[in-house]
């Protein structure tokens, strides 16, 4: 169709009632790499499939710390994310710095929503490409939020972004109704399995190209060491989700 | 008992009003409240050991037996604060986030050298309106050294290997002279362990706490190695 009429910016409809710009944003997270994420109970953790520009790089980080209780994970344009990661650490300082306490997970994920939606009704400005899972534990429970560059925002249970990113998701639909009783370990080794669905048939998952955060209810966020990250990789050769059906 | 004749007359004379002898002196209010306490730290190869009392004061009131002057700010190091209460918090809480902050931007934790002139920056900040507060920044060198920063109100500071700030330095610090430096000390022996460093602050918190009223309640101690932080509390008078 004759997208090119409509496309310019922001402020022009198509006649399908679609902002394309807003659209070609939401292809920009689609083309980064994979990172997804998953919750029980007591956790969340972040899976991401880091990747190397070339054989001199180093691997791009994905995953990023906003709070001791809240992180996100990243898909799409590095530095818009930067830009996102900042504001939403300054906002988990002041919300510290006045109340004392956590700034509730939901809340801010709204704030980031209001801000990504402001970029797309203006005629000067650009939509973020970067989407963000962002985890996070508060008194209301234990989160996993998306955020899209329309400024959409969704809560759930499981979720993937990125590349290939389908294969991960058909892998959660079988599996999700595991994960509210899991244990971390069960976890863990569920979302890397999830991304191993989701890499090309040359690759393989290692301590170097695998990037895993963990949060819970009394567990600060943290990133897996290279050790830790190698015990898992491991340990996925053996993993039986079915065997965690029987023990229940 | 000499008594000068002014003030002998003023007994006798009659007080009637007039320009001269009408003095109209109203309290003014103060923002500054001295909630007291006293803090000390010594630093030792490995170690630091910061202690304070647990009391606060409002004159000759206690407002609380159980409040902490001492506030870690880093895995490697503690503030400790004597002076206004309402001020140590604010201070902390700058420091705190600041300190977040800088953990955020340069992905690893604020040095202690880093910490003390960041504390005085801030303290000079307020040069016309400061924090009524007299601080201690006790912490582990980049050689896991302890070293103890002593500040005055409006951020003059220096890199000491003990110290002591509050209602009973006075007290406290000529005894640590003797104790850990062996200024007028007879019998030079220094004590080089944690355990003997640990008595003298517990003795000296006991001395202070007889002679001086703000002082009292608890000693509450925090001692810092690179393994991590221990606390302790031990009972003070309570009178």
């Amino acid at each position: 169709m004759l997208k090119h009429l409509y496309d310019t910016d922001c402020v022009t409809w198509s006649p399908q009632g679609k902002l394309f710009q807003v659209e070609y944003a939401m292809e920009a997270v689609k083309q980064g790499s994979i990172c997804l994420g998953l919750k029980s109970n007591d956790f969340v953790v972040l899976c991401s499939l880091k990747r190397q520009p070339s054989e001199l790089a180093g691997y791009q980080e994905k995953q990023f710390k906003i709070d001791d209780h809240m992180a996100i994970a990243i898909a799409g344009l590095t530095a818009d994310a930067r830009v996102l990661c900042k504001y939403m650490r300054t906002e988990c300082l002041e919300y510290k710095y006045t109340y004392e306490s956590h700034h509730p997970v939901g809340r801010l994920v709204f704030k980031v929503a209001e801000k990504s939606q402001h970029k797309t009704q203006s005629g000067a400005k650009r939509p973020y490409g970067v989407g963000l899972l962002v985890a996070g534990i508060d008194p209301n429970g234990v989160h996993l939020f998306e955020t899209c560059p329309s400024g959409n925002y969704y809560e759930y249970k499981c979720q993937a972004i990125g590349s290939r990113s389908q294969a991960a998701r058909t892998y959660f639909e079988s599996w999700f109704h595991l994960f509210e009783k899991s244990t971390l370990e069960q976890l863990i080794l569920h979302g890397l399995s999830a991304l191993k669905k989701a890499i090309m048939e040359d690759e393989e998952l290692n301590e170097r190209n695998v990037e895993v955060g963990i949060l819970g209810k009394n567990q600060k966020f943290i990133h897996l060491n290279a050790q830790e990250l190698k015990d898992y990789i491991v340990k996925l050769e053996t993993f039986n989700a079915n065997a965690q059906i029987q023990q229940e | 008992m000499y008594i000068p004749m002014n003030e002998m007359l003023k007994h006798f004379k009659q007080d009637v009003p007039t320009m001269a002898n009408i003095t109209h002196k109203s309290e003014q209010w103060s923002p500054y409240h001295d909630n007291s306490g006293t803090v000390l730290a010594v630093g030792i190869p490995g170690a630091v050991i910061v202690a304070g009392d647990t009391r606060l004061s409002n004159g000759y009131n206690i407002m609380s037996r159980d409040a902490t002057k001492l506030s870690q700010l880093t895995d490697k190091c503690v503030l400790a604060t004597a002076g206004q209460y309402a001020d140590f918090i604010a201070l902390r809480k700058f420091l705190q986030q600041r300190l977040q902050l800088y953990e955020f931007q340069n992905e690893v934790q604020a040095s202690t050298e880093t910490v003390a002139h960041l504390l005085s920056r801030e303290l000079y900040s307020r040069r016309f309106f400061p924090y009524y507060t007299f601080n201690l920044l006790a912490g582990l060198d980049e050689n896991n050294h302890g070293f103890v920063y002593g500040y005055d109100a409006i951020g003059s500071y220096d890199k000491m290997t003990y110290g002591v700030q509050g209602s009973g330095q006075e007290l406290v610090v000529a005894v640590l002279d003797n104790q850990l430096k062996g200024y007028n000390k007879i019998n030079k022996t220094i004590p080089q362990t944690r355990e003997e460093i640990l008595d003298i602050i517990l003795d000296c918190f006991s001395c202070a706490a007889e002679r001086d009223i703000h002082t009292g309640d608890n000693v509450e101690i925090l001692i810092i190695t690179s393994a991590g932080t221990e606390r302790l509390i031990k009972p003070l008078r309570k009178d």
